[in-house]
């Protein structure tokens, strides 16, 4: 009844709402809610598309999808916390330690 | 009336991102952001996958902001930071995002022509896709798990505090 | 032992070598030996050669020996082999015979030089690429030969090269030799499009079947013929000869008189048969060297430096071979050749002795008296004079009467008076510097007097044997109406030199051209002793009246400002022009601009790399847009 096209294009919106976020935000932890609003909107995409192949693979895709975002989310605040640690901000102008 | 649902649910996720964006307090912004998670696990439901919008509720919008939340507390910011100011990234980003979602509408075009609509009619219960995980990606299963334990034990010595020496 | 000639050029090639490694290393005795016993070598082997060469009938020449195939690029080949046949018995008896002689002059003359090891190393370098040139059996070969002499000539012309003139004239000598050499390889390549091949007997096959048209003939005629200008000092090209004299002297004997400058008429001698086809190219040919002989000997006339007479006077001389060439007597001008080497060698041998007792002193105002000084030196020079100026019984007399006769005979009466006003001029200007350099009152410099003494023996003893062969030589070619069969020298080069086509002459007739020869020589002594013994002062009132003439003369018409100022001059300034426009802002700029460039693009991949985690964020999410665009395309 709902076309799967709207879910697509919801899809589709979210993830160029997350680049947008992450690209007009400046410290760290915002950019990586970006990150997760990008995941978010593929996920969605993946069981759009499950749906519409009638592939329950798709589902198992996106189950994995979370699992990896939490396993990755962890890893990356411990990071901004040992990042915030050593240089007492979080703003990615000042983390260019690895210019030139 | 399925319909109406997922306007609902569509809107209120593109609402909470936006909200997410425009907040400039960090902890707004994740609150925001459990709601989008919140209305996408809605949608997930919508789209015959009862069980990944169990799992999203829980794990996203239940561990991971929870997780986002302490981070954010553990991090004190004093003032808030204005969003991006140097304008060639600004300029730049912003050309690029609008070309991306040119692009994405471009790509929906022809699918939106069609009529493929959602409905109820199953997909496959849980029980199938236990089968699957168990069965087929079982490989992928496993290692997902190691690496679990390899982000908690990463995490772990990271964030750990160092001891005075 | 015949078969050993083609080891002729190679001995005197092996002791450059040597004493071009080791040279500096070695004693000078050591360095003396081994360079004249080279030379000495090459003398033998060439007598030997040339025995065994009277032995060989006609049909058997020439020899040939090929060491290798030394170029081979489709159907263009050239080998590296030698051949031996009268003509070239001829010119490698002339150089080695007059080589070692000065060689031998050089260990006196030179004995107390600085570059006493590279002299000989030169001198033997320049004797091996003589040979080569004389003994190649293709075209190609002689012009490696041809370009090595010049190299050699560069080379001793500058022996001295702290000096500024020796350098600017070593300079000079190579570059209007290399014009000369452009004309050269031209003909040559000519000849390889026509012919089909560069080697003398191919050349000589397709002269005589025909196979050459007589415009093709001439073209290549007349281009080789440039380079013989240039190499053999002819008009236009003859003006790096006289300053060519800041060499060494025994140098100036060897390359430029007896030896290299007479390479030209070794070539055109060797191709005579090609010559033969064209008489257009025959004519220009004879013009060149009649109007060369009569325009050097006017400026022979005026020059008060005793060397640059000689030069201006080989000039001359080689005029007249030319023009035996040129109205087809190619035997007699290769004799010319052969009696020039000899007398001239040793006059400038003699003058050489003669600077060497004045320390140096070229100036023949500032002599005078020097008979008295140098009794030996005087006499040699004495023969030397006399046999060029044609006197009888000397060489001189018989081969420029041979030239002389021929050219009349063969219907040029225009170029037999212009021989013979060059022959009167010859004879005066050499006994004018007789006069002025050995008679008469001393005019001397304290300078000069110090060491005034005769020269030592090794310089002495060549000079004596160069002037038994300045008598001697000239009976081997002696005119037919002295008897038949005395013309030895030309039946000699028969097999080589096909006998001119002119009739022959009745004796009466000979004997009038004779005799023309005679009175010229005797004009031209009688003028001299009247200027410079009797009446003095009479040089003196010509000058005064004809003062332009004069310094016209003197000047050499002015000819090295005109070739400066009409190409010397533009082509520098032409080249200065480019330089600045195109060499510094085009050339430069473009290699200067590639390294600008790549920095450029150095410092903007830089900037790329900020450190900052949003910029590499761009750059991915240009990536990702950049593949979505060709998937979607």
């Amino acid at each position: 009844m709902i076309p799967l096209s709207w879910f697509l294009a919801l899809s589709a919106a979210l993830f160029v709402l997350g680049v947008a976020a992450f690209f007009v935000k400046r410290d760290l932890i915002t950019m990586f809610l970006a990150v997760e609003v990008m995941l978010n909107a593929a996920n969605l995409a993946f069981l759009t598309f499950a749906k519409k192949q009638g592939l329950l693979a798709g589902q198992v895709i996106v189950f994995f999808i979370i699992t990896v975002a939490a396993a990755e989310a962890a890893v990356g605040l411990a990071i901004i916390l040992l990042v915030f640690r050593q240089r007492k901000s979080i703003k990615t102008d000042e983390v260019d330690l690895m210019k030139g | 009336m399925a319909a109406a649902l997922f306007l609902i649910l569509a809107a209120t996720s593109v609402g909470a991102v936006l909200g997410m964006i425009l907040s400039r307090n960090q902890a707004y912004s994740a609150l925001w952001l459990v709601l989008a998670f919140a209305a996408l696990g809605g949608l997930f439901g919508l789209l015959d996958a009862p069980f990944i919008a169990a799992v999203q509720i829980i794990i996203y919008a239940g561990a991971i902001m929870v997780l986002f939340i302490f981070v954010i507390m553990m991090i004190p910011l004093s003032t808030a930071l204005p969003p991006e100011r140097r304008k060639a990234t600004l300029f730049l980003s912003i050309i690029l995002a609008v070309v991306l979602a040119a692009e994405m509408a471009v790509s929906l075009w022809a699918m939106l022509r069609g009529r493929e609509t959602a409905g109820p009619g199953g997909l496959g219960s849980t029980k199938a896709l236990g089968r699957l995980l168990f069965g087929d990606f079982i490989y992928p299963f496993e290692i997902t798990s190691l690496l679990i334990m390899a982000a908690l034990v990463g995490a772990i010595v990271l964030a750990k505090k160092r001891d005075k020496a | 032992m015949t078969e050993l000639y083609w080891l002729i050029p190679l001995i005197p090639g092996l002791s450059f070598f040597i004493l071009l490694v080791f040279g500096p290393k070695l004693p000078k005795a050591w360095v003396s030996l081994q360079a004249c016993l080279a030379v000495l070598a090459s003398l033998v082997l060439s007598l030997v050669s040339f025995l065994g060469l009277l032995n060989t009938p006609p049909a058997g020449l020439p020899l040939v020996k090929t060491l290798f195939q030394w170029i081979s690029v489709g159907r263009f080949s050239a080998a590296l082999s030698f051949h031996f046949d009268p003509l070239t018995a001829v010119m490698t008896l002339v150089v080695t015979g007059v080589g070692f002689l000065i060689h031998v002059y050089s260990v006196g003359y030179m004995a107390r030089d600085r570059g006493y090891s590279r002299y000989f190393a030169l001198l033997n370098l320049f004797t091996f690429a003589m040979l080569l040139l004389v003994m190649a059996s293709n075209m190609v070969l002689l012009f490696v030969g041809w370009e090595g002499v010049g190299l050699c000539s560069y080379l001793l012309i500058g022996f001295w090269y702290e000096k500024p003139a020796a350098a600017a004239a070593g300079q000079k000598a190579f570059i209007v030799n290399r014009i000369g050499d452009a004309g050269f390889l031209l003909g040559i390549l000519f000849l390889f499009l026509f012919v089909g091949g560069t080697e003398f007997r191919a050349i000589d096959q397709a002269a005589l079947q025909g196979g050459l048209s007589q415009g093709a003939a001439t073209l290549i005629c007349l281009l080789l013929f440039i380079g013989a200008c240039g190499k053999s000092a002819q008009i236009p090209l003859y003006i790096w000869l006289p300053d060519a004299m800041e060499g060494p002297t025994p140098v100036s004997a060897l390359i430029h008189a007896a030896t290299m400058v007479t390479a030209g008429v070794y070539m055109v001698s060797r191709l005579n048969l090609l010559y033969s086809l064209s008489p257009a190219a025959l004519q220009v040919v004879a013009l060149v060297g009649a109007v060369t002989a009569v325009y050097a000997a006017t400026m022979a006339l005026v020059q008060n430096d005793i060397k640059r007479i000689l030069a201006y006077s080989t000039i001359s001389q080689i005029g007249f071979m030319f023009i035996g060439c040129g109205v087809g007597a190619y035997a007699a001008g290769m004799f010319h050749l052969t009696t020039h080497a000899f007398f001239k060698s040793l006059l400038f041998l003699a003058a050489g002795s003669v600077l060497h007792a004045l320390s140096g002193e070229q100036d023949i105002r500032k002599m005078g008296g020097l008979r008295k000084h140098l009794p030996l030196t005087y006499a040699t020079f004495l023969i030397g004079a006399l046999a060029i100026a044609g006197v009888p019984f000397l060489s001189g007399f018989f081969s420029k009467d041979a030239i002389l006769s021929r050219a009349y005979a063969g219907g040029h009466p225009v170029l037999w008076a212009a021989g013979l006003l060059a022959a009167v001029m010859t004879a005066f200007y050499m006994f004018r510097l007789v006069l002025l350099a050995f008679h008469g009152q001393e005019r001397l410099e304290p300078e000069a007097k110090k060491h005034l003494h005769e020269s030592p023996p090794v310089m002495t003893i060549p000079l004596v044997i160069l002037a038994v062969f300045s008598i001697g030589a000239g009976y081997l070619g002696l005119p037919v109406v002295l008897g038949k069969n005395l013309d030895r020298f030309f039946r000699f080069l028969e097999p080589v030199i096909r006998p001119g086509q002119e009739g022959p002459l009745s004796s009466g007739l000979e004997w009038s051209l004779i005799l023309a020869s005679v009175a010229a020589a005797a004009a031209g002594i009688a003028a001299a002793l009247v200027f410079y013994g009797r009446q003095p002062r009479i040089p003196g009132r010509l000058v005064h009246r004809f003062p332009g003439l004069y310094k016209l003369l003197l000047n050499k018409y002015y000819m090295d400002e005109i070739y400066g100022a009409v190409i010397v001059n533009p082509l520098l300034r032409g080249s200065e022009a480019v330089y600045d426009h195109f060499d510094l802002k085009v050339i430069d700029g473009a290699v200067n601009g590639a390294g600008r460039l790549a920095g450029w693009v150095g410092r903007f991949l830089n900037s790329l790399q900020s450190g900052r985690l949003k910029d590499y964020a761009l750059g991915l999410l240009a990536g990702l847009i950049i593949i979505l665009g060709a998937l979607l395309l």
